[in-house]
């Protein structure tokens, strides 16, 4: 757990995999690959197929069919207590009737680890979650932050080359999530070993991820780093899923390498276009948009939608505007500091660079799934 | 006026308690009775009939039949119905409902209905008047007891924590032995302790399968009672009343304690 002792992370290589129960399908045949030493984040709403990975992985549910290799060997039949690999639960799931260090200490024991070996290896992991003082204490004295704590250390006491966290801060609030966020990217910076996060939080996912493997509906929509995700969804439901966003339909009309489309009336050109047949939509960044008054001169690679400002938010670093455009849809725009201020009720133009329009293929799903 | 009703109420409670205890405590003073009659009021006072009890072949005998079988009673049935419970709560919800009604069977069939039966096959396979009739006997009539008492425990266990200690290491007697034991253990050892008294009082089935050469100790009081009102029998009611009593604060005891951990 010192930096001379570094774990190696372990590979995960995930090829064609499904779980079905009975007529349904939890999980549609996905590919995964995850790099040793990786930080990677399952995100998705509830019922995507990230738990049900994260339990595969865990060994705690058979693979219907596919591959699944840990440090590039099979582990299809291998009981869960015997892959070695930490889990830590959204529920804590600490021993009641033991304290914190026999807690920390139960892996150890199994493992036939005994004296002062032990006691040395549960301290050094309880120092590391900054828990030591609690050593004598029982789960129910903890608060639930100081609970997970623990679990953190007891799944990592053991130096696994995998750790598995499923939801682990999903029943803490803001301030304590943040904070124990920045501790386990210091946990994992420290460590080398192969983290694998389950989240339905993309904030979350953002702040602690090398790369986020995005699920819906049992699939994998897409996987890359925060920004790839954010700069070029590959899926409506990609860009709408991470970070904020405005999504505008129209007829649509394709020239060469521009599409252009009709919103409400009024023309709106993005660069690329779709394969033949998919009926695109385009993705706006509330931040990669402008508001001028209305009638103000753009420029000749910037599109100009008028509108009207429906709801003006003052945050702080800024303002946030909802702008009513002439076909009824809302944009969302964020506003920099000085920046000219706008009241409800301004006709506006919101502007934008063709280059910052993300242009996706429309599906239905992604709205759905989201509200 | 709200504490006038409540001292009616304290009233009211206080009698229901005199008239759920008094026939028990009517047993303690009549132990010490100075004639030989099971008279209320007794006359005189005497030790007599604990010296009678401790000193008479016939009820340290039947005692320490019962005794043993009691013993052996309460380890096998909680064995069993431990079991059981686990059958029955792992079970789809329709199999461990139907199972657990089965297995329930023996506290709700009336006694001597029981009696008869296990009667009529004791006489064929002459386990009548055997230590292993009886264990037999009562262990069918303890399991209900003791899956109940344990089945209410594992309601209450979280089995994500059995999930824990199997992604930590453990195989699946180790998870049994170091995590859902010692979560279960007050269902289980109260489900031992009714498991013991279901034997250790049992009249009817007893009599019915009882031989001169093995008498449990409700037997003898039966016989004794019917045959010359010996007040032994009410020095034997009061050693069993302290007994039970001081079981059951201890275990009350215990139960506080565990709780304030």
């Amino acid at each position: 757990m010192h930096a001379s002792q570094r774990s190696t992370g372990a590979a995960i290589e995930i090829r064609k995999a499904s779980k079905r129960y009975g007529a349904f399908t939890a999980l549609n045949d996905i590919d995964l690959d995850i790099r040793p030493g990786e930080f990677m984040t399952l995100l998705g709403p509830s019922g995507s197929g990230k738990t049900t990975t994260l339990n595969l992985i865990a060994g705690f549910t058979d693979i219907t069919s596919g591959t699944l290799q840990i440090g590039g060997k099979s582990v299809t039949g291998l009981p869960s207590h015997k892959r070695n690999i930490g889990v830590v639960f959204q529920h804590y799931a600490l021993f009641p009737h033991m304290t914190v260090g026999k807690n920390v200490a139960y892996p150890l024991a199994l493992r036939g680890i005994k004296g002062d070996e032990r006691a040395k290896r549960v301290r050094r992991a309880l120092d590391m979650v900054k828990m030591a003082d609690f050593a004598h204490r029982y789960p129910s004295e903890l608060s639930g932050g100081q609970q997970q704590r623990v679990a953190l250390a007891r799944a990592l006491v053991f130096d696994p080359p995998l750790l598995l966290m499923d939801e682990p801060l999903g029943a803490l609030d803001k301030k304590l999530r943040e904070w124990l966020q920045l501790e386990i990217k210091r946990i994992h910076r420290e460590l080398g070993t192969t983290f694998v996060y389950v989240t339905h939080d993309q904030e979350e996912a953002l702040v602690l991820s090398d790369r986020i493997a995005v699920f819906n509906g049992g699939r994998i929509e897409q996987i890359g780093t925060g920004r790839e995700l954010y700069d070029t969804p590959a899926t409506l439901f990609v860009g709408r899923f991470i970070g904020e966003s405005t999504v505008l339909r129209g007829s649509a009309e394709v020239s060469g390498d521009e599409t252009a489309m009709v919103i409400g009336g009024q023309k709106v050109f993005a660069r690329g276009r779709l394969a033949d047949g998919a009926r695109p939509v385009i993705l706006l960044r509330p931040e990669r948009v402008a508001l001028k008054r209305a009638g103000a001169d753009v420029d000749a690679d910037e599109n100009r939608l008028t509108g009207t400002i429906a709801e003006a938010i003052y945050l702080g670093s800024g303002s946030k505007y909802e702008v009513r455009l002439s076909d009824g849809t809302i944009a969302v725009v964020r506003s920099p500091l000085g920046a000219t201020d706008f009241v409800i009720g301004d006709t506006v133009d919101v502007t934008f660079l063709r280059s910052d329009l993300i242009l996706l293929p429309d599906d239905a799903s992604a709205d759905v799934t989201l509200t | 006026m709200p504490s006038f009703f409540r001292i009616l109420l304290g009233l009211f409670c206080l009698l229901v308690a005199i008239l759920l205890l008094a026939p028990t405590l009517v047993v303690i003073p009549m132990s010490f009775n100075g004639n030989k009659s099971l008279a209320f009021p007794p006359v005189g006072f005497s030790w007599q009939w604990y010296a009678n009890f401790f000193s008479s072949p016939d009820w340290t005998t039947s005692f320490s039949n019962s005794l043993i079988v009691a013993l052996i009673v309460a380890v096998v049935a909680t064995v069993i119905g431990t079991l059981a419970a686990f059958g029955v709560s792992r079970a789809a919800a329709r199999t461990g409902g139907l199972l657990r009604a089965l297995l329930i069977t023996p506290m709700v069939v009336p006694g001597v209905v029981l009696a008869i039966g296990i009667y009529a096959v004791y006489l064929d396979t002459h386990l009548v008047g055997t230590v292993t009739g009886f264990v037999l006997a009562h262990t069918m009539l303890a399991v209900p007891f003791v899956l109940i008492a344990v089945q209410a425990s594992l309601e209450v266990f979280d089995r994500r924590l059995e999930t824990a200690a199997s992604s930590l290491g453990a195989g699946r007697l180790t998870v049994f032995r170091t995590v859902t034991l010692p979560l279960i253990l007050p269902g289980v050892l109260s489900g031992a302790l009714f498991a013991f008294i279901t034997s250790f009082d049992e009249i009817i089935v007893a009599l019915f399968i009882t031989s001169p050469y093995l008498k449990t100790l409700p037997v003898q009081i039966y016989s004794s009672i019917t045959r010359d009102a010996d007040p032994t029998v009410a020095a034997v009611g009061t050693l069993l009343f302290l007994a039970t009593s001081l079981i059951i604060i201890a275990g009350l005891l215990l139960g506080m304690r565990r709780e304030r951990t």
